[in-house]
């Protein structure tokens, strides 16, 4: 199977049923991008696919094949959502956040000002147990210049 | 310039007996040793093959390079709740390091050294890391400093008293002359560790309790760098799913593994005690051959009642329908002439609650002979060792943890069987060889593997005295005991110690726990998380039958109790939400207070009801937690409390049908989502006393201050929770 990610081609030697998460994280071992529920109800495995924010659980490989796919490895690390997560100590145990930054960026392309009221429409599918919401929505809106 | 300072006991590590704390003693294996010599024989198994504690001439806790960075050796895990800044700070703040080069690393699991003071074993439990670690890293890190003046006093040939130590620089006040920690490091590694450094005085603290103190990995957790245990890979890894039972403590009949091991990447199936492990090279491999897999059961003597059965049961046993008369635990007066006409009855029905954790369950283990390495988010290490050796047929202390942090927790990872651990320590040897095989538990299996906050059924007849507070208080609790041992201080705590109770003339207190087949734990708060609801939502309907102000009859209780903790965040919450002004629409405000493991906290909550359900816009939050080492995690704990309590009493149950819990995933088991996150104000009462945990307390009054608004808008009591049925 070839895939395409973070502007690399890759090839990976598994089924075509097999999900784009552990075709990822076994295979191209970019762990950032954690299995949380594998039904989609979770949000801890978003990425991106051709910019919008997809579960990668619940993705073949098979129907990624030809997508441009984005995991939160090839954000950059100086995203202006990673900035503001880091400034305001969003995460605590951390490990859904991967999916919510890359949730967050795909809100953030497709509307620059999100209002509180955006925020909690677009991110309602990212579950953290941790609680820490309130300095997600906060750091949303720092990275949009939104204060 | 030099802080003043106060004399303290010892840099030594004491080798008293290991104790095992109230809390935590139990499990199947930890109650064969629960003898009066478990001390002798535990702390003997645990130290022959240990790991080695971190060798520094500062002491374990310490280490320091030539670089001039400063190395904290933390013994409790990173679950989230900020510790590896907490305990970081405290050694900085001692050491007077410089705080940006300050870093953190695990310990080993070595309980001789690194025990939990509070506990008396490696463990991350009962909301206690910073109060357990207060004075034992003070005095490291003071320890530390006072052997880089004694260097700096004998190179330059000045009196110590004329030294001081800043952002790591070691500075003579007279001539300004300096030199870093990393300069003078040889030199300080020869002096002897004093045996009594002077620890600051609070007032002269720079770091501690400033917004200095922020979190130390959340630039690798906002950038997938973190390596949780799910993410670990090593050469020749292989991966494990089991197949568990439906019902618990099922047993495996006879198992068909033949299209499991067709699947491509299965390289073994085999039974072990709790079911049949899959072994394969990859996760997806593992999934695929765990669904191909053919599994008869047998369920004989497995639980098999319905939450609804177990409901009437307690209900019944809860009124005295029962043969069970409970186990006293508060009794006071002549209870057979009180109650005759209780001025309030009341009964509260809590289900099971699920921890989900974002990490399910898993743990990477090695076993290789007698020696056995697990690589995962350990919580209770010296309990996963005991539990871990009997499995692998060895020596607690020849069981070497790499403890990495965790994707949460909540109390999963802190069960007394060690269950998941012991799986892959069952695989891993099976295996053999020492090859790493890493188990992982599906979202299924994590959410329908038990462990659960217990089912419970609270029973209350108060009555008044001629003043209006409550004179006479009879309370039946029925909940399933969390240790192995009978009735325990965890099922009762936060109604034993009540203010409500303690100026109470006639008691009777009983605790009833039914012997039920579903494995119950810790869950965050732990008793807490219906206690405080059953305490709170009761005093207020008091209030209110008696046309007082909750704040008002509170503050009487309060008073008249000598409580000036609960009154301080009380008052402050009262304060900063505006309590007694009006408020626009269909908003109430609903107010609770209560104290879990030695902190205090004021919830007012502003609820309206939305389509028959209750939305929280905002809740603020008074904390009394002793000295705040981080304020800002102190908030961040509160924040994170609310929602995880809000998400149970909102959403939270796990129901049985047959014995078989009825949710296993996140469209059944609905947990709070941002939608319905209220925002938290968090307001920290100044405090000189010592630390105590905000890890848990900021959980238990949300449930009772959304109840008590409800109670404004509907006059009507809630009597069980979930509210969204």
């Amino acid at each position: 199977m070839q895939l395409n990610i973070n502007g690399r081609g890759l090839a990976v030697d598994v089924d075509p049923d097999t999900p784009l998460l552990w075709a990822i994280r076994d295979h191209l071992h970019l762990t950032g991008t954690k299995y949380g529920c594998g039904i989609a109800q979770c949000g801890a495995c978003t990425v991106l696919a051709d910019g919008h924010a997809v579960r990668s659980c619940a993705l073949s490989v098979e129907s990624a094949q030809g997508m441009q796919i984005t995991t939160i490895e090839g954000l950059g690390g100086d995203h202006p959502l990673q900035r503001a997560w880091i400034k305001r100590d969003v995460p605590q145990c951390g490990y859904c956040q991967s999916g919510q930054i890359m949730q967050a960026a795909a809100l953030l392309a497709a509307n620059p000002k999100p209002s509180d009221s955006d925020i909690d429409v677009a991110m309602a599918g990212n579950v953290c147990r941790c609680g820490t919401y309130q300095r997600i929505r906060a750091a949303i809106k720092d990275a949009a210049g939104v204060v | 310039m030099t802080p003043s300072r106060t004399k303290s006991s010892a840099f030594a590590l004491t080798r008293r007996k290991l104790v095992l704390g109230g809390s935590l003693v139990g499990g199947a294996l930890i109650i064969g040793y629960t003898a009066a010599n478990f001390g002798a024989v535990a702390s003997a198994a645990l130290s022959i093959g240990a790991e080695a504690p971190v060798s520094s001439p500062f002491g374990p806790f310490i280490i320091i390079d030539r670089d001039n960075w400063v190395t904290v050796v933390n013994a409790f895990q990173e679950m989230g709740q900020g510790i590896h800044a907490g305990v970081a700070a405290i050694v900085a703040e001692e050491l007077d390091a410089d705080w940006s080069k300050v870093k953190v690393i695990s310990a080993p699991a070595n309980v001789a050294v690194y025990k939990n003071k509070e506990k008396g074993m490696q463990v991350t439990a009962g909301s206690s890391a910073v109060a357990g670690a207060w004075t034992q890293l003070r005095t490291a890190g003071a320890a530390a400093r006072e052997m880089f003046v004694l260097a700096a006093a004998a190179k330059w040939d000045v009196s110590a008293g004329t030294i001081y130590v800043r952002n790591g620089m070691v500075i003579h006040a007279g001539s300004g002359r300096q030199e870093s920690f990393g300069e003078l490091l040889d030199l300080a590694a020869k002096q002897g560790p004093p045996a009594a450094p002077l620890l600051k005085e609070i007032e002269s603290f720079a770091l501690v309790g400033s917004p200095r103190v922020k979190r130390m990995d959340s630039a690798p957790k906002a950038t997938g760098a973190v390596t949780y245990t799910q993410d670990v890979q090593m050469p020749g890894m292989l991966v494990a799913m089991v197949a568990h039972p439906p019902h618990f403590g099922g047993k495996v009949r006879s198992f068909d593994a033949a299209a499991a091991r067709k699947v491509k990447g299965v390289v073994d199936v085999f039974a072990i005690p709790s079911g049949v492990a899959i072994v394969a090279q990859d996760t997806w491999s593992a999934r695929k051959g765990k669904d191909a897999l053919t599994v008869t059961w047998d369920d004989s003597g497995t639980e098999k009642r319905s939450s609804e059965q177990l409901l009437q049961l307690y209900r019944r046993i809860g009124e005295g329908g029962t043969d069970d008369r409970g186990a006293s635990y508060h009794s006071k007066g002549d209870p057979a002439t009180a109650f005759r006409e209780a001025y309030l009855e009341a009964s509260y029905d809590f289900p099971y609650l699920a921890h989900a954790p974002m990490e399910p369950m898993n743990c990477v283990a090695q076993v290789d002979g007698r020696q056995v390495k697990l690589t995962f988010a350990s919580q209770l290490q010296t309990v996963d060792q005991v539990n871990s050796a009997l499995a692998a047929i060895t020596l607690p202390g020849m069981v070497h943890i790499d403890t990495l942090p965790a994707g949460g927790s909540f109390g999963r990872r802190g069960g007394l069987s060690s269950g998941y651990v012991v799986e892959s320590v069952q695989i891993a040897r099976h295996i053999g060889k020492g090859k790493p095989v890493k188990l992982v538990w599906t979202r299924e299996d994590d959410m329908t593997g038990g462990y659960y906050r217990p089912m419970a059924h609270h029973r209350l007849w108060v009555d008044r005295g001629a003043d209006g507070l409550p004179a006479a208080w009879r309370h039946h609790t029925v909940a399933q005991s969390l240790l192995p041992v009978g009735p325990n201080a965890t099922e009762v705590e936060g109604i034993k110690n009540s203010p409500y109770i303690a100026g109470c003339a006639v008691t009777d207190c009983r605790v009833f726990s039914p012997s039920v087949g579903v494995p119950v734990g810790f869950w965050r708060s732990v008793g807490h998380s219906h206690n405080a609801m059953v305490m709170e939502h009761t005093i207020d309907q008091i209030a209110r039958l008696g046309g007082l102000d909750p704040a008002e009859y509170r503050r009487a209780i309060y008073r008249k109790a000598g409580d000036e903790r609960r009154l301080a965040v009380l008052d402050l919450a009262c304060e900063r939400a505006g309590w007694g002004t009006s408020m626009q629409g269909d908003w109430a405000r609903g107010l609770a207070v209560h104290e879990a493991f030695g902190t205090v906290v004021a919830q007012i909550a502003e609820v309206a009801l939305v389509e028959g359900r209750p939305r929280v816009r905002r809740v603020v939050c008074a904390v009394d937690c002793g000295i705040a080492v981080s304020p800002d995690q102190v908030a961040a704990q509160m924040e994170g409390g609310v929602c995880f309590g809000l998400s149970a009493a909102m959403y939270g149950k796990i129901t049985l049908d047959d014995g078989v819990p009825a949710q296993d995933n996140f469209d059944t088991y609905e947990v709070l989502r941002i939608d319905d996150a209220p925002v938290v104000e968090t307001h920290i009462v100044p405090s000189r006393r010592d630390p105590s945990g905000v890890g848990e307390p900021g959980v238990p009054p949300i449930a009772p201050a959304v109840a008590n608004a409800l109670l404004v808008l509907t006059g009507k009591p809630t009597t069980s929770l979930p509210f969204v049925a």
